[in-house]
């Protein structure tokens, strides 16, 4: 985490002035403007209202779904980028989320915007009891603990609650509606996501800049000295959890009302191990790291690797001919997955939102910023 | 100044803290006076620092008592205890690395903010209003100590007597009323070594603050403390005024060695 880096020629002389996200008008106007053409862009496609052709109707699924995971993986990262505390369960948080709102609004009859909170404050609840073990164990002692949650709530969810939620059939999630407006086009729903992404991601920002969030750095940074300082370090790693879990269920109860309908298989350990890679890859305790990470691990797997498949599917058998081809294609995507991440984590270890720091300080600097 | 019980800052009662079979204190006991420089002096593992950890918070002692402004803080959790107004700094420097020098200070004013996740979240009125009233505290404490030039640096890359001196930056933006040096000036060279010496007796000035510090730099000890307690073997050997002490034959033979 770097300061607040102001343009060459831009003083700060209030205090309000020195801790403003949006210093001056540029600013201000490059980040709602960037809002409003995000907001904009449903309008374009072919399903849109005016049915122009600009923008390919299979983008507003992917800004969806990227959205909601840059919401899933921004609740890790309070967690781990910022109070240090590991975990492996954040998919199974997602789980409680979607099926205890898809449960609410089934069963009780609830609208999509009261099952939201609700969920989202029950996931909270839930992670911070899976959080308690952090009072006695740190790094993968903690880890492991947590893998406990990633395999008792879906074993929960599949058969002990299986009359909630049809254990591992597929059930399905009412469409949310508001003043009679029903939400089931995917560019209606880009219109609950987005801006509740953005809003999302700001209060992350916020609480990380204040009181709460400096006391999750001090309890990662030097845990005994914050105790000693008067940071009660147990009370904030179970807010980290609170906090954590809250975002994933929020982030899956958007999943099962995007899809209207819900399967355990998306909540298992693979996601987690993703949402964890997403993290990683991004930039772990950078506010930006979810945001980088989810877009490029998506720009991965759904394009540059189907791009590149076809290349190694003609070279294979010419090069390796005694190679049973049939199961090589099979494990080339996870193989070129895995590879592309090893080589990104030797050339970017710190993650992409470090790179996207030092740019913009060299930005902000120009023409007396060094080149480092 | 007189003895009466409001002028004391701190009781140590007969305090024994045993790690198994390792007896770091055994019995140790003393008052600090409020208002006064008090040091504890004695050779490598004589136990100063497992004292500080126990009027801290961080050790509790099997027995004995700890009293601070005539209550019992014997069994309360470190984190409450700086709420009462005892702060520290490390004898390893125990910053928080990836923070600013502005945001370690900051994260030290926690005990006086009420900023929650709810109203920290939103960021508009109270929440904001809060941060830069305390901003204004930390920005006295920055300009006190000199470091304006470092205040926006990661202190992860500051040198190392910096590091020391923003330690003892963030012990103060906790407004304590008791602070607990331990080892301020260890490995430092002799002008840092004056620098740091010169905020310990211009802290104690100004704010008339009751400094509780270990030190191994003798001709230090006896220019700027008003009283000396010397440990050996976690057992308190002799307390007095500097001269007292410079005079006592247990500490010199502590600390020289026995004449044969």
């Amino acid at each position: 985490m770097s300061a607040n880096i102001r343009p060459s020629g831009v003083f700060d002389v209030k205090y309000a002035q020195d801790i403003s996200l949006n210093r001056t008008t540029s600013d201000r106007w490059i980040a709602n403007g960037l809002f409003v053409l995000l907001l904009l862009i449903p309008l374009f496609t072919i399903e849109g209202p005016f049915g122009i052709n600009l923008i390919p109707q299979l983008w507003i699924g992917t800004i969806v779904r990227i959205s909601i995971f840059v919401i899933a993986v921004q609740g890790l990262n309070i967690l781990i980028g910022y109070t240090g505390q590991i975990s492996l369960g954040h998919a199974a948080f997602m789980a409680v989320g979607a099926y205890s709102s898809a449960i609410f609004a089934r069963e009780f009859g609830m609208s999509f915007w009261v099952a939201l909170p609700l969920s989202a404050i029950f996931t909270g609840i839930v992670g911070l009891i899976f959080g308690l073990p952090s009072l006695r164990v740190k790094g993968f002692y903690l880890a492991m603990a947590t893998l406990a949650a990633q395999f008792i709530i879906p074993w929960l969810l599949r058969y002990p609650l299986e009359g909630l939620t049809n254990g591992s059939r597929p059930i399905e999630v009412p469409i949310p509606e508001l003043f009679g407006i029903s939400f089931a086009h995917e560019n209606a729903m880009y219109y609950i996501v987005i801006p509740l992404t953005v809003f999302m991601m700001l209060a992350a920002r916020n609480i990380l800049r204040t009181r709460i969030g400096r006391a999750f750095i001090s309890v990662r940074d030097n845990d005994l000295a914050a105790e000693l300082l008067g940071i009660n370090v147990f009370s904030y790693k179970l807010q980290a959890f609170f906090l954590s879990s809250l975002y994933a269920g929020v982030a899956g109860c958007l999943l099962a009302f995007e899809a209207n309908s819900l399967t355990l298989d998306s909540f298992l350990l693979d996601r987690s191990i993703e949402t964890l890679a997403m993290l990683v890859i991004g930039g772990a305790g950078f506010p930006l790291g979810p945001l980088f990470g989810v877009a490029f691990v998506n720009l991965l797997s759904q394009n540059i690797i189907p791009a590149v498949i076809p290349w190694f599917n003609s070279i294979i058998p010419t090069l390796f001919p005694f190679i049973n081809t049939v199961n090589v294609f099979a494990a080339l995507n996870p193989l070129l997955f895995g590879g592309s991440l090893m080589l990104f984590l030797i050339a970017a270890p710190r993650g992409i939102a470090h790179r996207w720091e030092i740019f913009k300080i060299s930005w902000k600097l120009r023409p007396f910023s060094q080149t480092r | 100044m007189s003895d009466s019980p409001s002028d004391i800052k701190l009781q140590v009662q007969k305090i024994s803290l045993r790690f198994g079979g390792i007896r770091a204190l055994n019995s140790v006991s003393f008052q600090v006076k409020r208002g006064e420089i008090f040091a504890v002096i004695g050779p490598n593992g004589a136990g100063k620092t497992s004292l500080i950890n126990s009027i801290n918070g961080f050790y509790h002692p099997q027995e004995g008592a700890i009293i601070f402004d005539g209550r019992d803080i014997t069994q309360l959790p470190a984190f409450r205890r700086a709420k009462l107004g005892i702060s520290r700094t490390f004898q390893n420097i125990a910053l928080y690395t990836n923070m600013t020098t502005l945001d370690n200070l900051m994260a030290a004013r926690h005990i006086h903010m009420k900023t929650n996740m709810v109203t920290g979240a939103l960021f508009v009125g109270p929440a904001k209003r809060e941060e830069i009233e305390h901003r204004r505290k930390v920005e006295e404490i920055i300009d006190f100590l000199e470091m304006e030039g470092i205040r926006k640096t990661i202190v992860g890359n500051l040198s190392y007597g910096l590091r020391k001196r923003v330690e003892l930056g963030r012990a103060l933006a906790l407004e304590p009323t008791l602070l607990l040096l331990d080892e301020p000036m260890a490995g430092m060279n002799v002008e840092e070594k004056e620098d740091m010496a010169r905020f310990i007796l211009d802290i104690h000035e100004r704010q008339g603050m009751t400094i509780v510090l270990i030190e191994h730099d003798m001709g230090l000890v006896m220019d700027i403390s008003h009283h000396v307690v010397a440990l050996d073997f976690g057992t308190k050997i002799a307390e007095g005024t500097p001269d007292e002490i410079k005079q006592d034959e247990r500490v010199v033979k502590a600390y020289l060695g026995q004449e044969v």
